[in-house]
């Protein structure tokens, strides 16, 4: 059925689809509306759920965290210092292998304080062993829970679902809202291997040496190491995983086909935008604005940020002229966390052949500073005739 | 009124094995080992980083026969949210949920979600076991170390400040049931726990727990060193039903007998308290007796 809502009401359609049957959150901006609207389907009687609004952020994943360890698919959201705030809950859900659902709608940080839309929340918790999806609109977000659900209960592995504060959370879009007894075919019901339960007692997250040590049995148990190892591993298989979800998707739902990008007159182009989340679809003006120009430029959004798709990204960008990448965030000191990311693949997988593009980043809307299609426009047109910067470049800076 | 539990009738059913990982003389090990015989087998156990994670054990082999979630420091009372709320969601009402936190995670990192749990009314009992420091750490200040005490990062001047009095903390989210026992009184924790298992909401229990180690004395007298904490009426056993306080076990003796021990023995009993004065012991001796005053007052 298609609606017209929010992107806030999206998430919570799309958790209340999945059937999460413990949910925790404390209220942040712009995070708020969506979890509302999980207690009112809760209180309604419409969703047969356990909401608990604890005291803190730390303590929203704490629940998931327990209430998934006992068994209950779990589902908490929040923004921008509520996720820093979480942040060892985040790494700690991650070890626990818990395939949790978290909607993180993406919100600037302070210090200063700032309410309005970046990325840097998020992209701060790259290397939490979290997967992470960035949608760029709302049918994106309903179905990306759904997906992200199943893709997390497959491989054991929890997952962010980041979408643009504001841009997607507080704006009113078309979308279509799956049928129930599709979701129930794609999604089956959460059966983990083991949860607390008395009759058959563990001991879990304890005290695990830097080596193996063997069990009472006298059977190796893991080390530290190898439980961390099997993490990444099985996180890079994920991508494999998330491919075979994708195509399941497609066929019930008729919609979807590639997990990891999503390209946007890519084949022809000789310069190609990258982006993350909402951005990629405002590129996507500038890129007609372009074409009409005769410059072939395309745009790529990045779905999958973790596991980064990094093959698929090489070859989709092998032999183009230049890659711009558009970032809503960086890390401090170098360059946008995306550019890093690309380049690093791009010099992987295309090294010696001769085709490895030039990529340049440019930083655009950090704290929510409007980015006016105009500007995307052009500075992408100035990329295409050679290096801008060496450095990142900040579109719209005002010094 | 429920019989009071002796060594003769304590379940003989153990949920620690022997062999754990705790120090010689823990104080701990026996108020969890007695514990855990009054939680029963029904029990899912949450557990921080304390010295209760080291007593339980390395990875892959635990000294607990029940489940245990281990959660992070400041996370326990929401852990136990957790649990609650998707036993609730299983349709699942006969299994105790029980936190086992130390001092440090209780009184400073942990309060602040152990205080949310109880104001949702959290059905689950919070164990704080109180060693008066870090103790796993290597015996650092916190909360509810008390005043004087020499600590590692109070090397020369002892703790300036008073300790901080968790229970009454508890008893103003209102709970059904605080209590305050003491690893030298393990059957009195039982039957404290037994009492309170039925009751609405969360259940506080703060437990002094003597610690060779942190407190300076020789491993063997841990349950003399906790009966002193009691018998000079310094550190008091007492429960609060629905609001109503009552001295239990030997602090409610002590109101009948109208004598303490003079609170210099306990000071004297452990290294920590090396430095204290002769003048300190005294003003300290005189807040234990208006304290004591108003208990024998109550009683008339």
């Amino acid at each position: 059925m298609h609606i017209i809502e929010n992107g806030n009401v999206a998430a919570a359609l799309g958790v209340k689809l999945c059937h999460a049957n413990v949910i925790a959150a404390y209220p942040i901006t712009p995070q708020t509306p969506l979890t509302e609207k999980l207690s009112e389907y809760v209180e309604a009687g419409e969703m047969k759920a356990e909401y608990i609004p604890v005291e803190s952020e730390h303590s929203a994943l704490a629940v998931c965290i327990a209430a998934s360890s006992a068994g209950a698919r779990s589902f908490t959201a929040t923004s921008a210092n509520g996720l820093l705030y979480m942040h060892e809950q985040v790494q700690w859900a991650a070890g626990a292998r818990l395939p949790l659902v978290m909607c993180v709608v993406n919100r600037a940080v302070g210090a200063p304080w700032n309410v309005w839309n970046d990325q840097q929340d998020s992209i701060s918790q790259r290397d939490t062993g979290w997967m992470q999806i960035y949608c760029s609109d709302h049918q994106h977000i309903i179905d990306s829970v759904i997906k992200a659900y199943w893709l997390a209960e497959k491989v054991s592995i929890p997952i962010m679902v980041c979408y643009d504060g504001y841009i997607l959370s507080h704006t009113y879009m078309p979308f279509d809202v799956p049928d129930q007894e599709k979701v129930d075919k794609f999604l089956p019901p959460f059966r983990p291997e083991y949860a607390l339960n008395p009759d058959e007692p563990a001991n879990l997250n304890t005290v695990t040496l830097p080596d193996v040590r063997m069990d009472v049995k006298g059977e190796l148990a893991h080390g530290y190491m190898e439980i961390r190892y099997l993490l990444h591993e099985e996180m890079r298989t994920s991508l494999t995983v998330a491919a075979e979800g994708e195509k399941r998707f497609a066929d019930i739902f008729g919609r979807g086909g590639d997990p990891y990008l999503e390209p946007y007159l890519c084949d022809d182009a000789q310069y190609v935008a990258v982006s993350l989340g909402s951005l990629t679809y405002q590129l996507r003006v500038a890129v007609d604005t372009l074409r009409k120009e005769g410059i072939k430029v395309g745009v790529m959004g990045v779905r999958f940020y973790r596991p980064f798709p990094d093959e698929a990204i090489a070859k989709a960008l092998k032999g183009k002229k230049g890659v711009i990448v558009y970032e809503k965030a960086l890390s401090y000191g170098y360059e946008g966390a995306l550019v890093s990311d690309l380049k690093s693949a791009l010099y992987e997988y295309l090294s010696g052949t001769g085709k490895l593009p030039v990529v340049q980043n440019f930083i655009a809307g950090i704290g929510g500073r409007d980015i006016k299609t105009d500007d995307l426009t052009q500075t992408l047109r100035d990329a295409t005739k050679g290096r801008v910067s060496l450095q990142p470049v900040w579109i719209g800076l005002k010094l | 009124m429920q019989a009071k539990t002796t060594i003769l009738s304590l379940p003989t059913e153990e949920f620690v094995h022997p062999g754990t990982r705790a120090c010689t003389g823990c104080g701990l090990a026996i108020a969890y080992r007695v514990g855990l015989k009054a939680l029963g087998k029904n029990t899912i156990l949450v557990v921080p980083p304390s010295c209760l994670t080291v007593l339980q054990g390395l990875f892959p082999i635990a000294s607990t026969k029940l489940p245990c979630l281990n959660v992070t420091f400041a996370s326990t009372a929401a852990a136990a949210s957790g649990i609650l709320a998707t036993l609730r969601a299983q349709g699942k009402d006969n299994i105790q949920v029980a936190a086992w936190a130390g001092d440090g995670g209780t009184s400073d990192i942990g309060l602040q979600a152990l205080s949310g749990a109880a104001e949702r009314g959290e059905n689950f009992i919070y164990f704080c076991y109180d060693n008066e420091g870090y103790m796993n750490t290597g015996v650092q200040r916190s909360g509810t170390t008390p005043i004087g005490a020499v600590t590692a990062n109070t090397p020369f001047k002892g703790k300036l400040q008073q300790k901080k009095d968790v229970p009454a903390i508890m008893a103003a989210h209102n709970l059904s049931y605080v209590a305050a026992c003491s690893a030298a009184y393990p059957l009195d924790l039982f039957d404290k726990i037994k009492k309170c298992m039925d009751m609405p909401g969360t259940k506080y229990f703060h437990i002094h727990i003597p610690c060779p180690p942190g407190w300076g004395y020789d491993a063997r007298y841990g349950i003399k060193v906790g009966r002193l904490a009691v018998e000079t009426g310094y550190y008091d056993l007492y429960e609060i039903v629905n609001g109503e306080f009552k001295l239990t076990a030997a602090s409610e003796k002590l109101v009948e007998k109208r004598k303490l021990v003079p609170v210099r023995e306990y000071f004297r009993s452990q290294s920590r308290f090396k430095i204290l004065t002769d003048e300190q012991i005294a003003e300290i001796q005189s807040q234990i007796d208006a304290k004591w005053a108003k208990y024998y007052k109550k009683d008339e």
